[in-house]
């Protein structure tokens, strides 16, 4: 059973006059344990869909399976749930709630999942020790650096154990190193049997995943097996390799 | 997601945002303390003149002598007194609503004690006058019906007449001459003050009726049971209008008055003038009031303004909450907890303002102040409902959004 099933997926878009096709027909099915890079240039698509595939957002038509359930036709609530137990985020802004500590950022999924404050701090602690940064529990946005900000981001993304972790440009605000760490440590949960939806439009991202999704004009173009670079060997060999001066 | 863990939410969505949360409490704090002052300020007026009906009686209906008409020829008012002590003994009797009536003889002279002395007032009366006058005791005890029946030669002094022959020492028990006839104090009367005419109230001493008019003002008036006036109270909850009527008829018929003859009396019911100025100070309580109230709706919209900034301001925030699995009642209720605490916090501060600046004003300006508990509880209630009411709506837009709008907000 595929995690996500979709079949003549279409969304319209009403902009004044004119219909926005934004996904004009998209069946795409993904395993569990899959590393996808949807890519496409900005207006193919890519991003409605993974706001389609997160329960963002409803489809105009078609069908959308999420775990063998149909989604297309369930209430805000309902959907609310689904994102809130079985998927988790991670924006290119991060997406972090300022002047709150990392801590707070990371609970605050098993808030609303309705979790005493006992049994949210230990998960919490644990997910921010998964991503290296137990030790800026207290720290808050402001105080961090952008590739820890969004490993923070992450951890949040991770903290209700989801079967869906949808990346939406990653890596889109920073540096090239601090990508290639955010993609290791994506490797590292998609390893752990977390399936990983990646949206990008650079190549070099691209590479890390293991089947790639071309999007054009609200349809797929291609469907693509890659064998995927590992982010952790290149790491190794780019601190071997000092930058010339 | 449990009401306590939204609570928590909210508080601190507040506390990352001080400044703003502050200068939004103080519209309430300055909407509230200002109903809870000019409320003070209105009380303590009214009570000043509910006061001063107090001290007068404010059911209190005086009897003076009238017109006399003798062989057609109209004599001016009081030049002959016409009602007598059995009048008051019938209206105590005959009329259910009268709770006391007490006759008084009224003339002046000299009080001596020792090588001091002062002329006063001198009152001839019943022992129902206390209760007819609201006046009570400040030390030793009042007259009683012994002392009238008796004739007995004791004597009550008022407080200006206790301080000028007594200065500080207690003159109960004391022997004082009154128009030379010794008489015992047994007692000093409350202060009463001045009356509504200026008139020093306590400038007085009460002897026994029977003693007046035996031994002390004697004259004409030994011989018949004329007297000045008669003071009459009327019992709580009565109609003024219906019993004055009731003493009337019984009073012409008691002077045997043919019904085409004029009263040959007067009944004056002191309280009506300050009825008509505490009507005048409740419309400035009311009045006080209504431009507090305005400066407290002021201070809510000034919320809801802030509250619907707020939600502008993070929508992305919302926008991430939802992603993370928020319902849309999940930030309706945050962000209505938050409206509701900034205005129940600010409201409380605005009670410590205002409690305090009413004692304020009571001190420097030497103006009476009440802090009504029922004024504290309204602006309470009604900050907490301007919370409601005007964080409702921006709680409503935000929980509306649609989690994909929130997130791609800019």
């Amino acid at each position: 059973m595929s995690l996500i099933h979709t079949r003549d997926l279409a969304k319209v878009y009403q902009l004044g006059e004119n219909e926005v096709h934004a996904l004009a027909g998209v069946s795409v099915d993904i395993d569990e344990g899959e590393f996808i890079a949807v890519m496409g240039p900005s207006g193919s698509g890519k991003s409605t869909f993974m706001n389609v595939a997160g329960c963002l957002d409803v489809p105009s038509s078609g069908t959308y399976r999420f775990n063998g359930e149909d989604v297309s036709g369930l209430s805000a609530d309902a959907l609310a749930g689904i994102r809130n137990r079985s998927i988790g985020f991670v924006f290119q802004q991060f997406n972090l709630l300022p002047r709150t500590s990392a801590l707070a950022n990371v609970e605050l999924p098993l808030l609303y999942a309705g979790l005493t404050a006992q049994a949210r701090l230990p998960r919490a602690l644990a997910k921010l020790e998964q991503v290296g940064l137990a030790d800026r529990a207290d720290h808050h946005p402001a105080q961090l650096s952008g590739g820890q900000q969004q490993r923070v981001a992450i951890a949040r993304a991770l903290v209700n154990e989801p079967k869906l972790i949808l990346a939406d440009e990653p890596t889109g605000a920073l540096d090239s190193i601090t990508s290639i760490e955010v993609m290791a440590l994506l490797q590292d949960l998609n390893r752990a049997g977390i399936t990983i939806v990646l949206v990008t439009h650079e190549h070099d991202i691209a590479t890390f995943a293991s089947r790639l999704l071309a999007f054009r004009d609200g349809k797929v173009l291609s469907d693509t097996r890659n064998i995927p670079a590992n982010a952790r060997d290149l790491l190794a060999a780019r601190r071997d390799t000092p930058l010339p001066a | 997601m449990s009401f306590l863990a939204t609570l928590r939410v909210a508080l601190s969505a507040l506390r990352v945002n001080k400044l703003r949360s502050a200068l939004t409490m103080l519209g309430i704090i300055i909407g509230v303390g200002a109903v809870i002052t000019m409320v003070a300020v209105g009380a303590g007026a009214q009570a000043r003149v509910e006061d001063q009906i107090r001290n007068l009686g404010s059911n209190l209906i005086i009897i003076l002598s009238g017109n006399f008409t003798s062989g057609g020829v109209r004599m001016g008012s009081g030049s002959q007194p016409t009602i007598t002590e059995d009048d008051a003994y019938a209206l105590q009797r005959e009329v259910p609503a009268v709770q006391a009536a007490a006759p008084a003889l009224r003339g002046s002279g000299q009080v001596i004690f020792g090588n001091s002395n002062w002329s006063t007032q001198i009152q001839g009366t019943t022992p129902e006058y206390f209760e007819a006058r609201q006046w009570e005791i400040a030390t030793g005890k009042a007259l009683d019906q012994s002392h009238v029946d008796a004739g007995a030669k004791v004597v009550l002094l008022g407080q200006t007449v206790a301080q000028s022959l007594f200065g500080d020492a207690d003159p109960v028990g004391e022997i004082v001459r009154i128009r030379r006839v010794p008489h015992q104090v047994i007692g000093v009367l409350e202060r009463k003050g001045q009356s509504m005419v200026g008139q020093d109230q306590d400038d007085v001493v009460l002897i026994p009726i029977s003693t007046a008019r035996k031994r002390v003002l004697g004259g004409r008036q030994v011989k018949s049971r004329n007297v000045s006036v008669i003071s009459v109270r009327i019992r709580d909850g009565v109609d003024m209008a219906t019993t004055e009527q009731e003493m009337r008829d019984l009073l012409r018929q008691r002077h045997k008055l043919a019904p085409n003859q004029e009263d040959d009396f007067f009944l004056r019911n002191l309280s009506e003038v300050l009825a008509a100025q505490e009507a005048s100070s409740k419309v400035l309580a009311y009045l006080l009031a209504a431009i507090a109230s305005v400066s407290l709706i002021v201070g809510g919209i000034g919320i809801m303004n802030i509250m619907l900034v707020s939600v502008t301001e993070r929508t992305r925030e919302i926008g991430l909450r939802m992603a993370v699995g928020a319902r849309g009642r999940d930030i309706l209720t945050q962000f209505l907890v938050e409206a509701v605490t900034l205005a129940l916090i600010g409201g409380l501060i605005g009670i410590v303002i205002g409690v305090t600046a009413s004692f304020a004003i009571g001190h420097l300006a030497g103006w009476r102040t009440e802090v009504d508990l029922a004024s504290v509880v309204v602006a309470v209630g009604f900050s907490g409902a301007i919370g409601v009411f005007f964080g409702f709506y921006p709680a409503r837009k935000a929980a509306r959004l649609a989690p994909i709008d929130a997130l791609r907000h800019e």
